[in-house]
């Protein structure tokens, strides 16, 4: 599992390098997602726009990683492909998280 | 390539997909990406392929993680596949422990109006398989689990 992380000024961008985020790497992600997050700003930013494929491991590790975030830190996603979409939208997580469609869109509407 | 063929032959296209693995995280993906490349013939739009791969990687991780108890204990996975004028009629069998009380779980979705310190971080599969599939049924057959589902896939 392939991350790689910027930091702006109010924001940390995480992004996520690998097409999958499922069962065989969902531990990997939460340990990647931890060290990338380890400091920074209190924003950060998932950019998921090269993935296209997520289950409900990789969800769960997604809820996860944004739990050990808060408080008081937060976690929003941009870049969602349609499959992920539709896998946050059937399982109603789109009302938990704050989904942008791309990180432009993600820094004009979060104001970084 | 299936354009010059006799209208009964789209529908017998493809002869019945056998695939075994076994159980562990890698089990999804290796299911498949074998299916993948038998499937490659069909004209399966890239959505009805996405939903067939979030199904299988539910069914199959929930095997590897409740039936083989979580790499406790590891076994095989039979996927079968069998193309029907309805679909693709899924056929997946292992050797673990039956599901609790004889069934397969009803699938409910997941609460997630609730404060972010309780919301879950699993449970979304069976819901998932019930939401995406159809006809699921579970049978426990000696020591055998067997689960079929249909993917309700367009075939042209």
């Amino acid at each position: 599992m392939e991350l790689s992380s910027k930091t702006e000024e109010r924001v940390r961008i995480v992004t996520v390098r690998d097409a999958r985020i499922d069962a065989a790497v969902a531990i990997e992600f939460k340990d990647a997602m931890r060290t990338e997050t380890a400091d920074g700003p209190d924003l950060v930013l998932l950019d998921l726009s090269a993935v296209e494929f997520i289950d409900s491991s990789g969800l769960g590790a997604i809820v996860a990683a944004m739990k050990h975030l808060a408080p008081p830190r937060k976690l929003a996603l941009a870049g969602l492909t349609p499959t992920v979409d539709k896998v946050f939208k059937l399982t109603r997580m789109d009302s938990v998280f704050s989904l942008y469609a791309t990180l432009d869109d993600a820094r004009r509407a979060l104001a970084v | 390539m299936m354009q010059g063929s006799p209208v009964q032959r789209v529908h017998n296209a493809l002869p019945p997909v056998q695939i075994t693995v076994q159980s562990g995280p890698q089990a999804a993906r290796q299911v498949l990406e074998q299916l993948k490349r038998t499937l490659s013939p069909l004209p399966l739009a890239s959505e009805d392929l996405s939903a067939v791969d979030l199904v299988l990687a539910e069914a199959v991780n929930n095997i590897s993680e409740h039936a083989y108890g979580n790499g406790a204990r590891r076994g095989p996975i039979e996927v079968i596949c069998r193309q029907h004028r309805d679909g693709l009629h899924f056929t997946i069998t292992d050797q673990g422990a039956p599901m609790p009380d004889g069934r397969a779980p009803p699938g409910l979705a997941v609460d997630v109006n609730v404060d972010l310190s309780d919301m879950p971080e699993g449970g979304f599969g069976w819901f998932l398989i019930r939401d995406l599939a159809r006809d699921v049924t579970y049978l426990r057959e000696g020591a055998t689990n067997k689960l079929s589902l249909r993917m309700a896939v367009a075939l042209r």
